[in-house]
């Protein structure tokens, strides 16, 4: 086994993991740095993300109307202490990546130019056209070739950690072009490898999106914290899933049904304006706009054809000149994937999965319960998102939260000596047999792809946007037999040069350990918040907030070989208290009323 | 599946290093319907025909640059590639051109990341600026200069398209120039002398033929071939500045 002596590891090269090497190797940079990732760095699904990073940037704004915007967004099972850093710092690095290169949209005037999101009050998402994920994760990447500390090992799958006297010391991982095991010790190890929405069906998620990182600290013991908040985002391509940002309605498209209605005003985002208004319509939060989707098809209002049940994004009005300024990438989309000109065709969408809220638990600076281990970005909970993600949230997540983790990281480890390397060896080679031991085995019957296909078809009808207790656990029980057939699965390729059999199996033993705690997590918890939606409960209960039993987070914790333990855990609220959860007029009254209360 | 699926042959340029001596092909029948597209036809056979067949993925939308493959011969993305547009001739899908294969449809990519790296990809700032002095000021214009360049996602499909790479693999290539340019373009950069002695060196721009294919199958219309052929102008226009300044033409 090849050995690697690093200070700090860090497992995923998306914007997160980027941002954390960066300032690890600018705090110390006598320090080394191990940045592994399953794909080359630029290939992280941060790429994927298309609208825009959020920080306060206008006059008219401020970090006071960002924070009550994200604390509300989430439905108020948020971590309120953590947002108040968050948006206080998220302008500092949205400048910072400027100094780097990011190519930010400009005003005419030359300066950084911000539109319009949904759920937020102010405009203030930087983006970058439609491609604001790729030009982050790039200018990211291409600075990060700048620093000489940080030690690639691209394309290498991590699939375990190690830990002595109680603390992560490193991390175990297989070079994918050969096979071959490598120990990579560190005295801190920062996962960010990103989300698990792979585990559904339908979605806006690139194939890499297998929740690896998550399941190796729950495995280690570490809480999944509020990881039955699943985000349905409301504008994706049907069948694919492949999303049409949020942009599209910050700059201005409509929702429309069968009948050319633009219905979300039927759901407390109206009444309908002149123009696009913020916090109204079009730009409510996303988990409001998919559940006024489901209610929609529940009412026959929505338009059925061969690829299922869609409504109309129409963007016809915004003339193809602007289309092609501000969505490029949008435009592109629809004339390759789906043979429309947006410019003369409304586009059919509908919901699909796109983010996990919940995860890796972790303190405002991205620090586990396991001393060393560290989460950043969408594998984590640090605290900003609650039950309900606002878009462009995440983006600029990842940099506020990534350069705390690794100096938070930088700090901790002056204090830690090097594990015993004897003993780390030895863990290595077990994990190494165990991983081997999969590949070798001979006489099994169920192949995987079936495996994963059951899994996602599960999920997506237990852990939808509306749920019931009887769907709820027809998944745990499924998810449970999965689990069993997983013992039986069979691999077609026994080699160790680039065996993605192999690899994806690990992964799928990923996935179903991420998918029982999402199910767990959501069919305990009893009442309605954010992207948590039941129907059920007696009498209906279930369908209201519960503050006085569920303004809780969940965590649950691994238990070998059975379903999850369920725990709650406090929410900090510092300034917001509870209060009714209300966008359109309704939520502009509430606004006013809250200002006069604080004079 | 509905009485009249639809079958397609696709011939895969299979390779183990492990077990086989050179490449040789085989041919799978996939069902399939108009939206799939190759790689979702690459994936059909991995899911039930054959696991060990091996390419790279993720985005599945043309924006990580995973997923490039000569389709009959030309280099494409395979996301973004659709099986109805051959049907009903068999398609044949192979590892991209002038890159050694490291197993099926996955090649080497280290020598392609070594060039941007080699290029400084990154802002060497023309006038330093700390964070509480804010964004610098670009105009239109001057973003105009560079923002085409930062389109590229690295797919590589240029270097595969490029006869001069075939000839020399140390040629920097199409990709890493043009992203030398981006920033030699970016107002907030003063780095194009440092980055000018690689573009004029013997595996610099000179290299190019300007056979200009490398735009033709660019997937997200970079335009790497003008990027190059602009910097033989400025590496021609340094060479002679040297022999007047020690530092060299540029800037």
């Amino acid at each position: 086994m090849e050995i690697y002596k690093a200070d700090v590891v860090i497992v995923g090269g998306g914007g997160g993991g980027l941002r954390a090497a960066i300032a690890v190797a600018e705090a110390d940079p006598s320090l080394k740095i191990a940045l592994v990732s399953k794909v080359y760095p630029m290939r992280s699904h941060t790429v994927a993300a298309e609208g825009g990073a959020a920080g306060v940037k206008k006059p008219t704004d401020s970090f006071d109307y960002h924070f009550h915007d994200t604390v509300g967004g989430g439905d108020w099972l948020v971590e309120q202490d953590v947002v108040e850093y968050f948006v206080q710092n998220a302008p500092k690095e949205l400048i910072q990546l400027e100094h780097w290169g990011c190519p930010w949209s400009r005003t005419q005037d030359g300066h950084v130019n911000v539109r319009a999101f949904g759920g937020m009050k102010i405009e203030r998402t930087w983006f970058a056209a439609d491609k604001t994920g790729f030009h982050i994760l790039h200018t990211l990447f291409q600075t990060s070739i700048k620093y000489p500390s940080i030690e690639r090992f691209d394309e290498y799958f991590c699939v375990d950690l190690v830990e002595e006297d109680g603390r992560v010391q490193g991390v175990v991982a297989v070079e994918m072009a050969t096979g071959e095991f490598t120990l990579i010790e560190g005295k801190s190890v920062i996962i960010a490898t990103g989300g698990a929405g792979r585990v559904f069906r339908e979605s806006t998620l690139g194939g890499i999106v297998t929740g690896d990182g998550m399941a190796l600290a729950y495995r280690h013991g570490v809480a999944l914290r509020d990881l039955e908040f699943v985000q349905y985002h409301p504008t994706c391509m049907p069948v694919t899933g492949l999303l049409f940002s949020e942009a599209c309605r910050g700059e201005g498209g409509y929702l429309v049904n069968k009948d050319g209605y633009r219905y979300l005003q039927d759901y407390g985002l109206g009444p309908l304006q002149d123009k696009p208004k913020n916090k109204y319509m079009e730009l409510g939060p996303r988990d409001r706009v998919s559940q006024a989707f489901w209610y929609e098809q529940q009412k026959g209002r929505t338009i059925e054809g061969p690829l299922g049940s869609v409504v109309h994004l129409d963007l016809r009005h915004l003339g193809e000149a602007y289309l092609h300024e501000r969505l490029p990438l949008i435009y592109e989309m629809a004339q390759t994937f789906m043979g429309l000109d947006p410019a003369k065709d409304p586009i059919p969408v509908r919901p699909g999965v796109h983010y996990t809220m919940g995860g890796i638990q972790t303190n405002g600076k991205g620090a586990t319960s396991l001393a060393g281990l560290y989460a950043v970005g969408e594998c984590a909970s640090v605290g900003i998102h609650g039950a309900n993600r606002l878009g462009s949230n995440s983006l600029t997540e990842l940099l506020v939260f990534g350069r705390a983790a690794g100096e938070d990281a930088v700090n901790y480890i002056r204090n830690v000596t090097p594990g015993n390397s004897a003993n780390l060896l030895k863990q290595a080679q077990e994990v190494e047999a165990r991983m081997c031991a999969l590949k070798n085995k001979t006489g099994g019957t169920e192949r995987i792809s079936t495996i994963r296909k059951e899994m996602a078809q599960a999920m997506e009808e237990g852990c939808g946007i509306f749920r019931v207790e009887e769907t709820m656990q027809k998944t745990c029980d499924k998810i449970a037999e999965l689990r069993e057939r997983f013992k039986n699965i069979t691999i077609d390729d026994k080699g160790s040069v680039w065996n993605t059999d192999w690899l994806s199996a690990i992964e799928l033993d990923y996935q179903l350990d991420v998918a029982q705690a999402m199910a767990h997590s959501a069919v305990n918890r009893k009442e309605s918040r954010g992207a948590h939606q039941r129907l059920d409960g007696p009498n209906g209960a279930y369908k209201e907030r519960d503050d006085v039993n569920f303004l809780k987070h969940s965590d649950a914790f691994y238990v070998p070989g059975c379903a999850p333990k369920i725990t709650y855990g406090d929410v900090k609220i510092t300034k917001s208290p509870p209060a009714a959860r209300v966008y359109g007029a309704a939520g502009e009254q509430a606004d006013q009323e809250r200002k006069a209360s604080n004079v | 599946m509905s009485d009249t699926q639809k079958i397609i042959e696709i011939e895969v340029l299979r390779y183990n290093p492990e077990s086989d001596q050179e490449p040789h092909s085989q041919v799978y029948k996939v069902p399939f319907t108009d939206d799939m597209s190759v790689l979702q036809g690459a994936q059909y056979i991995k899911d039930n025909f054959d696991g060990s067949l091996t390419y790279r993925w993720s985005c599945r939308m043309a924006i990580c640059g995973s997923c490039g493959m000569m389709i009959n011969g030309v280099p494409k993305l395979s996301c973004e590639t659709f099986l109805r547009d051959y049907y009903p001739n068999r398609i044949r899908i192979e590892a991209m051109a002038h890159f050694p294969i490291e197993k099926d449809l996955v090649v080497d990519l280290s020598g392609f990341m070594e060039k941007l790296e080699a290029i400084q990809p990154y802002i060497i700032p023309k006038e330093p600026r700390t964070l509480e002095q804010g964004e610098y000021i670009q105009t239109p214009s001057q973003f105009a200069e560079f923002i085409q360049y930062t389109s590229c996602i690295n797919c590589t499909l240029c270097y595969a398209a490029c006869p001069q790479v075939g000839l020399n693999p140390d040629f920097i290539g199409p990709a890493a120039i043009a992203l030398a340019h981006r920033y030699n373009m970016d107002s907030r950069d003063g780095g194009q002398a440092q980055r000018m002695e690689l573009l004029a060196s013997e595996d610099g721009v000179y290299n190019c033929s300007a056979v200009g294919y490398c735009s033709e199958v660019c997937p997200k219309h970079v335009d790497p071939g003008n990027a190059v052929n602009v910097n033989k102008i400025h590496a021609a226009k340094d060479y002679f500045l040297r022999f007047l300044s020690p530092k060299g033409g540029s800037k």
